[in-house]
């Protein structure tokens, strides 16, 4: 039993520090940018913003830096919050659901799912707003999916990990390919693409925001009523059956909660790669393997980790910054490579 | 539903000093064929453009014929569009044979590794930071050379990165952690790429898209000299390996025994296949799925157990010339040629995977 406290008490201390830290990086969001702001301005900023009668993000203009964190700072931050738990939570339920410790929204190709049918819903119809081509950012995710899932699983059941990353990758290249002719018809599509493809939290305004953060709410709810499923899926197929689970609706319910996740924070701010990865293991490390535990870390976790990258990323190259895609990779692709050489290659 | 009678004693055999060789008709049959579909497609290839040519008259100004007209036409602007399609096709089916042997796995292509990403890195930081030179000395050589290191440099960190200890307690780079990294080193290029493309200007932006595209658009003949040298001098070193790369198939024991050594051989091939495919993408841009699909399909024609080499870049020859063509005829706008590619390339891949995967449960 002490070993159960003790857990008890890792897990209960461990989201005490996240939480922490946490809101250490929002601060630092709104505050380290081109122009570093003092916290008491960042306070008054923040203060003002929220208790103004417009609403956060849209009140009246103060002083620069009031605009400053008002029009670019804060919507920015509560993006990167978003986004981050959203693909930390569908790394980590696509994880769970194929049983697959190198399984990732971005090596699944479920990105450049989303990314080839909005690329191609902006072609078709001239979208220009994410709520307009949200809806096949979904499709595509959801397409992709079910094509690398389907590919990977046929024949027997459990997808292996090798099978699983190389049909996402081979997805992904198809798709990329198709949506790089796509953009190629057309300049200003391209414009457009070109920054959004990079995965960024910069330049997007509150309305980008509250268009997706119904669909992430939705999709966060779906993952923690999956996530006790989840557990009994994680014995195997058979014995989860046993234990009275519906596998086939547990499933189902998994892959709705991925899409709208992984899809939504896609249309917001593009691919992003390596994130729904790297979080649930570190996650794990302190949860242990219970979904229940390992989802709100995840969600946590990613918020966290997406914000330092964003942060990073603008203080590496000043006076420019690198796009948090980019910074993703680059600290994520070291963490896969590590991944893949040191652990033994085993299904979760 | 095979003809041939594989009775041992009665295979003829070819022998010129010390190689031999054993004949084998309907191979040869299929290769002729092969060869003359691809030198067809050539010549339509040559034919259809802006001013559609009767065949006839291409194979006329070909055999030294024509007007003066018509042997510009063909002689200096289409035909080297033409020989580089074919050169890339022959490189990128032969860099696909090596690394799908050696890694003994059908998706192990240069695409899925990396290769062509690195390649596609180095050319598009030369397109985006070398000035914007769109002309000069700094685009016909420099981007070319940009890709090959940048395909060079990649394949040894990849290498480098897989290098160790497999669960068997073998030394080297296993095929599945080859792969693996692969993948990983490929996402993070293609985040480098797409950093590059926000920083460029919508013109270079533009144009590096249509090379990342995989476009014979810009085919210069002025490449083609150090392409034909480069693909020729691959095919040479890959031919010679032959032997290896059948041992190979057998296993790590087996081919040791056969007094083969692994890692330098090993090394050699992958480099050769490699720099085919560096230069290809040099030539061309990357062109996806040849390298993946040009020899499964060579194997299921060939029937042989592996995947055959001159038979391979046979069939990447005739895939791409034959995109070539096909992108400039049935399509209603003038599409890239990797794109033709990636269309029918996608959907073999799937049913590559597929068919990889039954086979996975049954053994």
């Amino acid at each position: 039993m002490t070993s159960l406290a003790t857990v008890r008490r890792r897990r209960l201390s461990g989201l005490l520090a996240v939480t922490a830290l946490l809101l250490l990086a929002v601060v630092a969001g709104i505050a380290v940018g081109a122009r570093s702001l003092a916290p008491g301005t960042v306070y008054d900023a923040v203060q003002h913003a929220l208790t103004c009668p417009g609403g956060a993000f849209t009140c009246a203009a103060g002083s620069t830096e009031a605009q400053i964190v008002r029009g670019l700072r804060l919507p920015r931050t509560a993006l990167a919050l978003v986004c981050g738990a959203a693909l930390g939570i569908a790394g980590a339920l696509i994880q769970g659901y194929t049983r697959n410790p190198l399984a990732d929204a971005g090596l699944l190709g479920l990105n450049a799912g989303a990314a080839f049918l909005a690329a191609l819903s902006v072609y078709l119809f001239s979208f220009s707003a994410p709520e307009q081509y949200i809806w096949f950012a979904f499709a595509g995710a959801l397409l992709a999916g079910l094509v690398v899932f389907g590919a990977s699983a046929v024949g027997g059941g459990k997808a292996s990990p090798l099978s699983l990353v190389l049909a996402g990758a081979a997805v992904t290249a198809f798709l990329q390919a198709m949506t790089n002719a796509l953009v190629l018809l057309d300049a200003s599509a391209l414009d457009a693409y070109r920054f959004w493809v990079v995965g960024t939290v910069a330049g997007r305004d509150a309305e980008v925001f509250w268009q997706v953060l119904p669909f992430l709410l939705g999709g966060m709810l779906l993952a923690v009523v999956a996530a006790p499923g989840l557990n009994l899926i994680g014995l195997g197929d058979e014995v989860a059956r046993g234990l009275g689970v519906h596998v086939g609706r547990s499933r189902a319910l998994g892959l709705a909660a991925i899409v709208l996740l992984a899809g939504a924070a896609t249309a917001a701010v593009g691919p992003i790669a390596f994130l729904g990865l790297a979080v649930p293991h570190l996650a794990r490390t302190v949860t242990g393997p219970d979904y229940r535990w390992l989802i709100p870390y995840s969600g946590l976790i990613g918020a966290l980790l997406l914000l330092i990258a964003d942060i990073v990323g603008r203080l590496v190259v000043r006076p420019g910054e690198l796009e948090v895609g980019v910074m993703l990779a680059a600290l994520g692709a070291p963490f896969f490579l590590a991944f893949v050489r040191r652990r033994k290659l085993v299904s979760l | 539903m095979t003809v041939s009678l594989q009775t041992t004693s009665a295979r003829p055999a070819l022998r010129v000093g010390p190689v031999s060789m054993v004949l084998q008709p309907a191979m040869l049959l299929i290769v002729t064929a092969l060869t003359a579909i691809t030198l067809g497609l050539l010549c339509l290839d040559i034919a259809v453009g802006e001013s559609h040519l009767p065949l006839g008259r291409v194979l006329d100004v070909l055999t030294g014929g024509g007007t003066k007209a018509q042997r510009f036409i063909v002689l200096e602007s289409r035909l080297p569009r033409a020989l580089i399609a074919l050169m890339v096709g022959l490189a990128l089916g032969l860099a696909g044979a090596l690394t799908q042997s050696i890694l003994h796995n059908p998706l192990a292509a240069p695409d899925m590794l990396g290769i062509t990403s690195g390649a596609s890195l180095g050319a598009v930081a030369m397109m985006v930071a070398g000035g914007g030179a769109s002309t000069g000395l700094a685009a016909t050589v420099g981007t070319p050379l940009a890709a090959l290191a940048g395909g060079l440099l990649t394949a040894v960190a990849i290498y480098l990165l897989a290098w160790g200890r497999s669960p068997s307690g073998e030394r080297g780079a296993t095929g599945l952690r080859l792969v693996l990294i692969g993948v990983g080193v490929n996402a993070l290029l293609l985040a480098g790429i797409n950093a590059q493309l926000t920083r460029a200007s919508l013109a270079d932006a533009q144009r590096a898209q249509l090379w990342l595209t995989g476009s014979l658009n810009s085919a210069d003949s002025a490449h083609l000299g150090p392409t034909v040298i480069a693909v020729a001098a691959v095919a040479v070193v890959a031919l010679g390996s032959a032997r290896t790369l059948a041992a190979l198939r057998l296993g790590a024991e087996t081919t040791r025994a056969l007094g083969v050594r692994i890692q330098t051989q090993q090394a050699v091939l992958i480099g050769a296949a490699v720099v085919a495919a560096s230069v290809a993408t040099a030539a061309a841009g990357p062109v996806g799925f040849i390298a993946l699909t040009a020899p499964q399909i060579a194997r299921r024609l060939l029937r042989t157990p592996g995947e055959p080499l001159v038979g391979s870049a046979l069939v990447g020859a005739m895939l791409v010339v034959g995109a070539d063509v096909a992108s400039r005829t049935v399509f209603p706008v003038d599409l890239p040629v990797g794109v033709v590619t990636a269309l029918f390339g996608g959907p073999f891949l799937l049913y590559l995977l597929v068919r990889m995967n039954r086979k996975a449960t049954l053994s």
